[in-house]
């Protein structure tokens, strides 16, 4: 096997919190006089900057393989941002080694350098040469990146009379032009009109896949990431917490980190009191449970999912609508289960009483959904319970057999389908 | 990108202070020629008389010097027509005053794209110090025009440049040295500690009037003028007079003591910044 083209052994960076003013300049100070007078320093790092101290990385240990596309995910603060600095050599580590065997280039922010008063022109070499490359090599990527920017017609005016999508366009062409052996890549690149973010992510699928490239690659959108990395690395409080296979990994990481608001599959979730006070009838609590795969902690397209409800009475009581919907974040309802849909009366006893709802095939495409109760009875118009958009279903992404090429956007559903010629 | 030869890059906590990335430097060394000439473009961009302003700045300078000094103060100029007088040590220590003035903000000028991407950090202040030279080039024309239409004129004006005037390029390299390491110390502390930032035009405005910039060397009494000597500049202002219009109080003591000083300056200014650098983002 080759050699790996990234190794990281016990990486570590400690951030200083706290400002620096006259106290740290007499610190520092001091630990110099001490230094000449070669007295050894009497408590390392003080007692007072121990609290001060915050460790964004510690031991970090992994390696990659050349032609490797691997992805990093952690929720905010993991420590991915420290970690892409370090690789790209923004900032040094406080311990621990790096050991990069090709060239990097970071995308960490597309336009950097960028001078407002100089030509699209100008400019394009200028990036170029900050981002590391060579004179010739922009030179003959040039005609490349003034068609990817489109801005054919203002190669010679100064960047500052461009419109920003025009700038963006500009920056980030000569960015994706970069031809580095390590690529690192941060998920803030999409940038642009809708049409040119579909172009960014169609440049870095090419990247990632056609070119045989090593390419990390940052991002908080599950989907993008299974759909261009295998393997994944899961930061959890600046150390490793998962690496391997990027399903597995997603599966860990969404639920491990679940902020409160996510559904933990298997476990029952106590839904709030109605709001208006005593109600005869309300929904106590609520449990998912995936059927086709019995012992999943996720849920993917397509698979049988059962919402398991409690109901309590304090009387007893004929309900016609017991229903649960699914919903869009922004509200779009998507599925409404309702039993008055079946025309099922619901005669409910006084006390708790369990119902299973189940939902066939689920056609939901990869993304978050609310999950929304209701409990009423339209005969007599009363709404006993009503509980909108406080959970949230994840639907993840699936293990993907074979190449596939997913479209930049997708849609909210998803429902199995071929495609055949129609033979005379 | 081809990778004909195996790179391999350790990326480590380094403790070391002279530590120089020459080949890091080399590689980027397209980089530093569009930064002189970002800097160069940037700085004449819109406006109507363009480099002239390297002409003049100076010029009216040294008008305003030959009068107060010369004529209001009585000031001696070595023989020599006071506006050629001022004109030359205006040259040097211009250049010297501007490239100190412009490293001395690198880190915190430059936070923007430090904090982005890596390239050898020595790359901008390099830069900076080469673009000065271009302005340099064009009041060192100016000069010339002038000195060779007073000695045209023949006004009886013995001043005549050396053939030491050959030596110029190593006096800038000299004051380049000497800016440079000066400007990037004071960037470094400066990136720590705010209060540097209030020092540099300070220093350098004092810096002036302890130069022989607006006098020369030889008006100084004899017991003061080691004073003089300490100070860094003034034996290469005094050598721009020397080699330009042959004036005589050229020390080479002083010089010698001055290219010591200046090398100890730039490895200080050097490795303190290189060190600073290496981490400055977490907490510029």
């Amino acid at each position: 096997m080759a050699r790996p083209i990234i190794e990281v052994s016990g990486l570590s960076k400690r951030y200083q919190l706290g400002d620096f003013g006259f106290s740290s300049f007499r610190e520092e100070a001091e630990k110099w006089l001490r230094r000449l007078r070669k007295t050894p320093e009497a408590e390392p790092g003080g007692a007072a900057s121990k609290s001060d101290e915050f460790w964004a990385l510690r031991d970090v240990s992994f390696n990659v393989q050349p032609g490797e596309v691997v992805g990093i995910i952690g929720r905010n603060g993991a420590g991915k941002s420290t970690l892409l600095k370090l690789l790209s050599r923004i900032t040094e580590p406080t311990s621990g080694e790096i050991i990069l065997r090709g060239r990097v280039a970071s995308l960490l922010e597309v336009g950097t350098g960028f001078h407002p008063e100089l030509s699209g022109r100008e400019n394009i070499f200028l990036n170029g040469a900050i981002l590391g490359m060579k004179h010739a090599e922009i030179s003959s990527k040039f005609d490349e990146i003034v068609a990817f920017a489109e801005i054919e017609q203002f190669i010679d005016t100064p960047v500052k009379r461009y419109s920003s999508g025009m700038y963006v366009r500009l920056a980030f062409a000569v960015a994706a032009h970069l031809e580095p052996e390590i690529l690192i890549v941060d998920e803030v690149l999409a940038v642009g009109d809708v049409q040119f973010q579909k172009k960014c992510m169609g440049k870095m699928q090419d990247v990632a896949r056609k070119t045989g490239r090593t390419v990390l690659f940052v991002s908080h959108n599950m989907d993008a990431i299974a759909r261009l990395c295998p393997r994944c690395i899961l930061l959890s409080g600046g150390q490793v917490a998962f690496a391997g296979e990027t399903t597995h990994a997603v599966d860990i990481y969404q639920n491990g980190t679940s902020s409160g608001r996510d559904t933990q599959m298997e476990t029952w979730t106590p839904l709030p009191a109605p709001s208006g006070g005593e109600s005869p009838a309300s929904f106590s609590r609520f449990r998912l449970r995936n059927l086709t795969r019995p012992t999943a902690v996720t849920v993917r397209t397509g698979e049988r999912l059962a919402i398991d409800l409690e109901v309590e009475c304090s009387q007893p009581i004929s309900v016609s609508n017991l229903a649960v919907m699914l919903s869009t974040p922004a509200g779009v309802r998507l599925i409404n289960a309702d039993t008055g849909k079946l025309g099922q009366q619901l005669s409910l006893r006084k006390g708790l009483q369990q119902f299973t709802l189940q939902l066939e095939q689920l056609p939901l495409s990869v993304g978050d959904y609310c999950l929304n109760f209701y409990l009423a009875n339209t005969r007599s118009r009363q709404v006993f319970h009503s509980v909108t958009e406080q959970n949230l279903l994840r639907i993840s992404p699936s293990v993907r057999i074979g190449p596939v090429d997913i479209p930049e956007v997708d849609g909210l559903l998803d429902v199995p389908f071929s495609v055949d010629p129609i033979s005379a | 990108m081809k990778s004909l030869e195996p790179v391999e890059l350790r990326i480590r906590a380094r403790s070391g202070w002279l530590w120089l990335d020459w080949r890091g430097l080399v590689a980027y060394r397209d980089l530093i020629v569009l930064l002189v000439r970002r800097d160069y473009v940037s700085k004449y961009k819109q406006t109507i008389l363009g480099p002239a302003w390297a002409v003049v700045t100076p010029i009216i300078t040294a008008v305003v010097f030959g009068f107060v000094f010369g004529r209001v103060l009585g000031v001696q100029t070595d023989g020599v027509p006071p506006s050629l007088f001022y004109l030359c040590g205006l040259l040097g220590w211009n250049y010297f005053n501007q490239t100190l003035t412009a490293t001395s903000n690198t880190l915190r000028g430059n936070y923007a794209i430090f904090s982005k991407v890596y390239f050898p950090r020595l790359v901008t202040p390099l830069a900076t110090a080469l673009s000065n030279l271009a302005s340099s080039g064009v009041q060192l024309l100016t000069f010339g025009v002038i000195y060779a239409v007073a000695i045209g004129a023949n006004t009886g004006m013995t001043a005549r440049p050396t053939w030491a005037a050959f030596t110029l390029p190593l006096l800038f390299v000299h004051l380049a040295s000497l800016a440079l390491g000066g400007g990037l110390l004071l960037s470094a502390v400066t990136a720590k500690y705010r209060d540097f930032q209030q020092v540099a035009p300070f220093l350098l405005n004092l810096l002036l009037y302890v130069t022989p910039v607006i006098y020369p060397m030889s008006q100084i009494p004899e017991k003061w003028r080691w004073l003089a000597a300490i100070n860094p500049v003034s034996p290469v202002i005094e050598a721009f007079r020397a080699v330009l219009l042959g004036t005589s109080s050229f020390d080479p003591a002083h010089y010698a003591l001055s290219v010591v000083v200046s090398a100890a300056v730039l490895v200080i200014g050097v490795g303190y910044y290189q060190r600073l650098a290496r981490d400055f983002v977490d907490y510029a």
